[in-house]
């Protein structure tokens, strides 16, 4: 199973309720990265039945423009996921989110349907993505297994509201809650060789300490975060993007390391700093994020 | 398809329309409120006619009070209305009588 979007740029994840029209007709003019079309949390109850005609016809009709169309489902615990995963498939989405999973069994489970819908409305096998939302203790502590679950899967995200609700604490503000799943998972993804999103940050009167957040969770390792309004992309594009002088010297980096290979010499300076082979992959990755960007104008 | 009992689906929020169905009088009989009438209104019909052509709905009453929404939305609470009515929310018919 080879899909070639598995690996793609996903710096901004933004939420949205498909059973509200005025936000599901013309995201896209905000340039976020993925679009998260939400059946789950943000749909009431008795609204769950009528949401999916909206979906179904949003990702029939818009053209949303190169953003990532991700579809949240309903939790594996209630009647309705199962028919969320036919409307999102037939209706053409590029990727399922699973909420509160806690165990690899759940995204195969998960897996099934979709190969089935895929059978179905006749769409190739593996051509929808997933992403499993880790939303608690048990979720976070099986990040890894979670990780290597399916070929599907591209990517894991924390869920931190369900998550502190578990753990038996609240949103901060300063993270300090968040710390150890948010390792937890940046390591497991890293070692199962997909991509990871922090949590949303719901403050939207404080930018000061969403900037923060989002310097912290990059710094951490996440390749993005989740967000819940169209102010907040700039600021993690702007982080996420790497500077002209994280570009220049990986660019330096990567050709310095390609020519003295065939010369036999492991260990030389790039603009004073002592470089060798272990800083090749690392400037590789600047070089496809500023590439994915569109802020790559050399010729590696 | 016989609409069984009346249901409805949307709201009255800005891009949004609300549609109410009930069971018909031997056709079809539409009822339009919009804030777009006169812009809109001969498409909002043909929208309407052949979503309820594709669903294979003949005998209807249909009201539909409009908010300025899209082709798409109008056609997405029809369906939700309709389906209400007979009570069906598993194994729909995606990309068959559900379709653009």
């Amino acid at each position: 199973m080879n899909n070639s979007n598995k690996k793609r740029l996903r710096r901004t994840m933004m939420f949205l309720n498909v059973q509200k029209p005025s936000l599901i007709i013309d995201p896209y003019i905000y340039k976020a990265d993925s679009l998260i079309l939400d059946l789950e949390d943000a749909v009431a109850e008795n609204q769950k039945d009528v949401a999916r005609f909206s979906l179904y016809h949003s990702l029939k009709k818009i053209d949303y423009r190169g953003c990532e169309t991700v579809v949240r489902i309903n939790g594996l615990d209630t009647t309705y996921w199962k028919e969320d995963i036919r409307a999102a498939v037939a209706g053409g989405c590029e990727a399922i989110r699973i909420p509160k999973t806690e165990k690899p069994q759940d995204v195969k489970i998960v897996e099934d349907e979709i190969s089935k819908a895929e059978e179905e409305f006749g769409r190739s096998q593996g051509s929808v993505l997933i992403m499993a939302a880790l939303e608690s203790a048990r979720g976070v502590m099986k990040a890894l297994d979670i990780c290597d679950s399916s070929e599907r899967l591209f990517g894991v995200a924390l869920s931190g509201g369900d998550y502190t609700k578990d753990l038996q604490t609240t949103i901060t503000g300063t993270g300090i809650e968040l710390m150890g799943a948010r390792q937890q998972i940046v390591i497991a993804a890293r070692a199962a060789g997909v991509q990871c999103f922090d949590t949303v940050y719901t403050d939207l009167d404080n930018m000061e300490g969403f900037y923060q957040d989002v310097l912290n969770i990059k710094l951490m390792g996440f390749d993005g975060k989740s967000i819940v309004n169209p102010r907040q992309i700039d600021i993690v594009h702007k982080i996420f993007t790497p500077t002209q002088k994280d570009i220049i010297f990986s660019e330096k980096v990567v050709k310095e390391i390609d020519s003295k290979k065939e010369q036999g010499i492991g260990v030389f300076t790039v603009d004073g700093k002592m470089i060798d082979i272990a800083f090749y992959d690392g400037a590789k990755r600047i070089i496809n994020l500023a590439k994915a960007s569109g802020v790559y104008k050399g010729d590696l | 398809m016989e609409i069984k009992k009346s249901a409805m689906a949307g709201t009255l929020e800005s891009s949004d329309c609300m549609v109410t169905v009930e069971e018909g009088e031997g056709g079809i009989e539409f009822q339009l409120e919009s804030v777009v009438i006169h812009q809109f209104g001969n498409q909002i019909q043909k929208v309407v006619y052949s979503t309820l052509e594709n669903l294979g709905i003949d005998n209807v009453k249909i009201r539909i009070v409009d908010k300025g929404a899209l082709d798409c939305t109008i056609r997405a609470r029809i369906e939700g209305a309709v389906y209400r009515s007979v009570e069906q929310n598993t194994n729909l018919p995606w990309g068959g009588a559900i379709r653009e």
